[in-house]
């Protein structure tokens, strides 16, 4: 038990610090904040940034970037459209817009992993790729009349919960378990602090890299499935710019942008900051494009929060440490006494 | 030597943290002259070099300029007063020609502030035909090798006038013909004038090239004599400060069945042909120069770097050619040469370290719950006698000492056949360096074979049943403890014909 | 030995831009053959308008990637500078040219220099910090704007003109567009700063041991390419008329994939404006191709992508052969 709570404390607990006071303050100040029915709209909103922000999570964490999570996402809604439009059933659908998903993941994996490229480089690549493929695949038409015993499910909930916490809850507690408690949550760690020394422990970071990629993939599909069902609406252009929205939440959350440090629980406090945040301001009226501001210096504010508190710390120590200004022309000291029982000639030429 | 130094460390001193390594160190540098500074790892020599280079700054103590304290708060600051670095691996910039290496920052302008590229060129040009060597201006540094790049170095030195040039182990990646070529520009340099500070660990290079030396051990200045004056065998006393022979507990194991058999390994460009085995029970030194492709063998052997041909066998089954993790469930295990790159992730915990490589074997159903890990690594730890705070400490805290220890913990806990030390020793004290040697004694009495890597002669002579030594990538030599002596190894290393 | 090493090399590198400019001829002749109306001058006259935006943002990239960094706020640096210039204009109708121009570059040099300190002071790779100004720097527009548009007839004469006005028969834009592509270029060439950019990109650890004063290139890097990314914003404001908040929205995309694909190296030290600025043409020339060759505009965008795919793929690939063969040609004594 002792070993969860140091789990918490840190940046986790200051994000779920600030996520709780912020929900009884937006609670108090914003009406209808605080009532069920705007929880169930919240956690529709916060779905697709959650659902690709756990393997986000996987790959930041790696040390790597994926940015054609929302392409994907597009292109799965898209495939999704075009194909209902040609009378392809539901249950055929979803396991093909998976399949799809898990490709371009993979591609995005070979170019990283097989061709040694920066993950950065070519994920803005594919993000222009497969957002331009959804417009070949859909063009700017959209969609819609998908059976409704899918979508009222999804928007759906049973007993004051919405359905969709259940598979939310259950891909969390897998990729926690992953992440946090098993041998390969362990690699990803020690690859993204120190990528030699993992390749010498026997640590396979390429292929894992790479799967990472093709899970990341498939579940930005996932999550453009969910996204057409939600509106019952596909378009290509679903999702534009979801991408920020999920590396926000997932720096938000204490996760190091230069691999290595993080937990997914915090992800998930910084996932939920945000779209409370989203939330309440957008209850009180704010506009949608004051959203984006808030979000961008979101985004901005959760990478330089711990190099300034780093900085700060370490400029404390410094002060601590400094030894006194050495004094001019001192007299040399006496050597300390040697712990080496050997006699030091210690003979200097002039 | 009365007049006023051209150099002068007077009472450095400098500490990281708790550690001193650098503490009261004074010798002075003459113009015309080549000093070499010697000790052992970590006895402070490259402290010295990085505050003459303005990385660091010294905690007490000053550095005079022709009798003038120096004040060099950045590398820009010993540019200017005249004092050139040259490290083992040369910083250029790769993608810029080697002439615009040359002149970065000071380049040669004609009207408007224009970069004259000519010019640059052509000065390039003549540096080079002063320093006798041929390098294309031109060409972008990217793909030079070693030797030239510290010759560009050396130019860009020239360039700029530098009267103090020091040189942190150049030769370690050299060949024979290039250490040749690197001495004559550094005479040429000493008899212009200038001072060279010359760090290395080969004594034939210190005998052949300088005109003093000056001894450090553990941070302390030990003593600065002209080399005419001190032999090699006074030189290696006064670093390692204590009889050698005490060192080393060599114990002697029978040996068993042949473990490891390498048979014709090669990597093209690297190493050529490397046939060698090892017994259950022995110690076997691969020896050899820096850069004479020693540890590319063994990562090769182990998977980690890939090879074009040849096979690796662990008790008569051929393992898997890039494969580490074959290669550990053979029973290989490889404390790598690197400690804070390779060997371990510094700012992850002792305890993350301590398990890296067998958190499969400890998890349960998959999942690493209920305190295994911990207790393995309080067990290996403890059994290594690492001396840390707590498990949840970053590595990166500990003394070098203990951190080789707990990589030593992350590989013994899985119980290896084979186990592959690349300079175990490297850059730790005296008193764990025997609890090191001891240990390798220990494993190869429980039956262990070992391969030792190690550029430490005395290490090699003291511990190994056989030596094998490379050179420029071939295994040259195989020498039985009987015969192996600090002369039959070197000359094999650095293939002089035995008189 | 000297000379064959060097020309070959000079010969590896200048055949990167080359290759770009053999693509740009190809697609030209392609769709001409198709349809020779591609060649008429009004044709040519709009495709190379098109493209002058691109341009100018391109060569302001361009300083930052050589830098080993990037820049993805450019399109809403563009629409922050392109709707101010606007309402200034609107408000003071009597504004001349020049100053509104000046207006515009201010605003995103002072934009840039916001991503650079942010970059700079706070430690945070460049991706990050201008992914998360991209939005800022659009939501303050969108706030600004509050679901105004300016119309042309809202913007004086004298600067609708200038957006089509042309200097001994070449349209002004065209010209500012050449100019910023040569004066970059020559800068990065021929400049002390320039060339210490390079070397920043090429080795950061190095720059700092020569001595370069990496902190204030990289403001500088920076705040040009904000500077020419609120200069595209003026000339967006000349070529449309129309300004609203969401001018220049995704334009971030085509101008990384100009410049990438124009032979600047994403991991930086390598790559000229000049390449970039063809990188931009052969793009734009994509856009105004792919109507005459009958293929859907819907493509456009994910030939950008496969593009940049491309590129990084082609250099990594290239360099690899280059470097094993300047290590196998190294001088040996």
């Amino acid at each position: 038990m002792s070993d969860l709570m140091k789990r918490f404390t840190g940046w986790d607990a200051a994000i779920l610090a600030v996520l709780v006071l912020f929900v009884i303050v937006a609670g108090l100040v914003v009406p209808d904040f605080a009532t069920g029915r705007n929880a169930s709209f919240m956690v529709l909103d916060l779905a697709p940034v959650l659902l690709i922000a756990l393997p986000m999570t996987l790959i930041i964490v790696t040390g790597e970037i994926d940015l054609s999570v929302a392409s994907t996402l597009g292109l799965s809604s898209a495939v999704m459209g075009a194909l209902w439009d040609g009378g392809m059933s539901i249950e055929v659908i979803i396991p093909i817009c998976l399949v799809l998903g898990a490709v371009l993941g993979a591609v995005n994996g070979l170019f990283i992993t097989g061709f040694g490229l920066p993950s950065l480089a070519v994920t803005i690549g594919t993000l222009a790729l497969y957002r331009g493929l959804a417009f070949v695949v859909l063009g700017d038409r959209a969609v819609a009349q998908f059976p409704g015993s899918y979508t009222e499910w999804v928007i759906g909930s049973s007993a004051g919960i919405p359905n969709l916490v259940w598979p939310l809850l259950v891909l969390l507690l897998v990729f926690g378990t992953v992440l946090h408690a098993t041998p390969l949550g362990r690699s990803l760690f020690t690859m993204g602090a120190g990528v030699d020394a993992a390749r010498f422990s026997g640590i396979r970071v390429a292929r894992t890299k790479f799967w990472l990629y093709v899970v990341c993939g498939a579940v930005a599909a996932l999550a453009g499935v969910l996204w057409t069902l939600r509106y019952s609406s596909a378009r290509a252009d679903n999702g534009t710019g979801l991408e920020l929205a999920v590396v926000a939440a997932v720096l938000l959350g204490g996760v190091s942008i230069f691999g290595g440090r993080g937990t997914l629980w915090g992800v998930l406090g910084g996932v939920m900051l945000l779209a409370a945040v989203q939330n309440a301001l957008r209850l009180a009226d704010v506009s949608n494009e004051a959203l984006q501001v808030v979000t961008g210096l979101l985004l901005i504010v959760s990478v330089l929060a711990p190099n300034a508190v780093g900085a700060i710390r370490s400029a404390v120590a410094r002060r601590r440490r400094r030894p006194p200004p050495p004094a001019p022309a001192a007299p040399p000291e006496p050597l300390p006494v040697s712990s080496d029982p050997s006699p030091s000639p210690a003979v200097r030429s002039s | 030597m009365d007049q006023v130094p051209l150099l002068a460390v007077a009472s450095v001193a400098k500490s990281f943290g708790a550690v001193a390594a650098v503490r009261d160190v004074s010798f002075p540098l003459h113009a015309g002259e080549i000093h070499a500074l010697v000790g052992e790892n970590g006895a402070g020599k490259s402290t010295i070099v990085k505050m003459l280079a303005g990385v660091h700054r010294p905690d007490t103590g000053r550095i005079l300029l022709d009798g003038r304290p120096l004040e060099l708060a950045s590398p820009a600051d010993a540019i200017s007063e005249g004092i050139a670095v040259i490290y083992q691996e040369p910083t250029l910039f790769p993608d810029l020609s080697v002439a615009e290496n040359i002149v970065m920052g000071r380049q040669p302008r004609r009207s408007l502030g224009r970069v004259d590229h000519r010019a640059a060129s052509r000065l390039a040009a003549d540096l080079f035909v002063r320093l006798g060597v041929a390098i294309d201006p031109g060409r972008p540094a990217r793909g030079l090798s070693i030797a030239d790049q510290q010759i560009v170095e050396i130019a860009k030195a020239l360039s700029r006038e530098a009267r103090v040039i020091v040189m942190d182990e150049p030769t370690a990646a050299l060949s024979g013909v290039e250490v040749e070529r690197l001495f004559a520009v550094a005479r040429s340099l000493r008899d212009g004038g200038a001072a060279l500070l010359f760090i290395s660990h080969r004594f034939e290079e210190i005998t052949a090239l300088c005109d003093r030396v000056t001894i450090m051990r553990d941070g302390r200045h030990v003593s600065t004599d002209p080399l005419d004056a001190i032999g090699v065998d006074e030189i290696v006393r006064r670093m390692v400060g204590r009889p050698l022979d005490t060192l080393f507990p060599k114990r002697e194991v029978p040996v068993g069945d042949v473990v490891l058999e390498v048979e014709g390994l090669s990597r093209a460009g690297v190493f050529r042909d490397v046939s060698f085995q090892v017994r259950a029970g022995e110690i076997v030194a691969l020896a050899g120069l820096v850069g004479a492709g020693r540890s590319e063998v063994v990562q090769a052997v182990f998977g980690v770097d890939p090879r074009d041909g040849g096979t690796v066998r662990v008790g008569g089954t051929v393992l898997r050619a890039g494969s580490p993790r074959a290669a550990m469930a053979a029973g290989i295990a490889l404390v790598p040469e690197d400690r804070r790159q390779q060997g371990l992730v510094l700012e992850a915990s002792i305890e993350r370290n301590a398990t890296s490589t067998r958190w499969r074997s400890l998890a349960r159903f998959g999942l690493l719950v209920g305190g295994a890990e911990r207790r393995s690594a309080a067990e290996w730890t403890a059994r290594l006698q690492t001396k840390y705070a707590r498990l949840d400490d970053p590595v990166a805290r500990l003394s070098g000492g203990n951190q080789q220890k707990v990589v030593l913990a992350k590989w013994l806990s899985t119980a290896p056949r084979v186990l592959i030390v690349d300079e175990p020793t490297r850059g730790i004290d005296v008193g764990t360096k025997a609890e090191v040697h001891r240990l390798l004694s220990d494993l190869a009495t429980d039956g262990v074979a070992i391969v030792m890597v190690s550029s430490e002669l005395p290490e090699v002579l003291g511990m190994a049943d056989r030596v094998l030594v490379m050179r420029e990538g071939h295994l040259v030599a195989e020498i039985a403890r009987s015969d192996a002596n600090e002369e039959s190894v070197m000359r094999a290393a650095t293939g002089q014909v035995a008189a | 030995m000297s000379t064959p090493t060097s020309s070959r090399v000079a010969v590896a590198l200048r055949a990167r831009e080359l290759g770009i400019v053999l693509a740009l001829v190809a697609l030209v002749v392609v769709t001409a053959v198709v349809n020779p109306l591609f060649l008429s001058g009004q044709s040519l006259r709009d495709l190379v308008l098109a493209a002058a935006i691109l341009v100018v943002m391109a060569a302001g990239q361009t300083v930052v990637v050589i830098t080993r960094n990037i820049d993805l706020s450019v399109g809403s640096v563009l629409g922050l500078s392109a709707y101010a210039v606007g309402s200034l204009l609107e408000a003071a109708p009597g504004t001349p040219v020049v100053v509104a121009v000046l207006v515009g570059i201010v605003i995103g040099g002072a934009l840039g220099l916001v991503n650079g300190a942010l970059v700079r002071f706070g430690n945070v790779p460049a991706l990050v910090v201008t992914l998360g100004t991209l939005y800022v720097f659009r939501g303050v527009a969108f706030l600004w704007a509050g679901g105004q548009q300016i119309n042309a007839d809202e913007l004086p004469g004298g600067f609708l003109a200038f957006g089509t006005a042309t200097v001994l028969g070449v349209p002004w834009l065209i010209v500012i567009a050449a100019v910023v592509v040569i004066v970059t270029g020559y800068v990065l060439r021929n400049h002390r700063s320039g060339r210490e950019l390079y070397a920043m990109g090429s080795d950061p650890a190095a720059a700092r041991l020569a001595g370069i004063p990496v902190g204030r290139r990289t403001l500088a890097a920076f705040a040009v390419s904000g500077a020419c990314a609120g200069l595209a914003g003026v000339l967006f404001a000349a070529r449309f008329g129309t300004v609203d908040a969401a001018a220049g929205t995704g334009y971030e995309l085509n101008v990384v994939a100009a410049v990438v694909v124009g032979g600047v190296a994403v991991f930086g030290g390598s790559g000229t404006a000049y390449g970039a600025a063809i990188g931009a043409l052969l793009l734009t020339t994509i856009g105004s191709a792919l109507p005459v060759l009958g293929i859907d505009q819907f493509w456009q965008q994910a030939i950008v992508g496969a593009l940049i795919l491309l590129a990084i793929g082609t250099d990594r690939a290239v360099a690899a052969r280059v470097a094993a063969r300047l290590r196998k040609e190294s001088s040996r004594v």
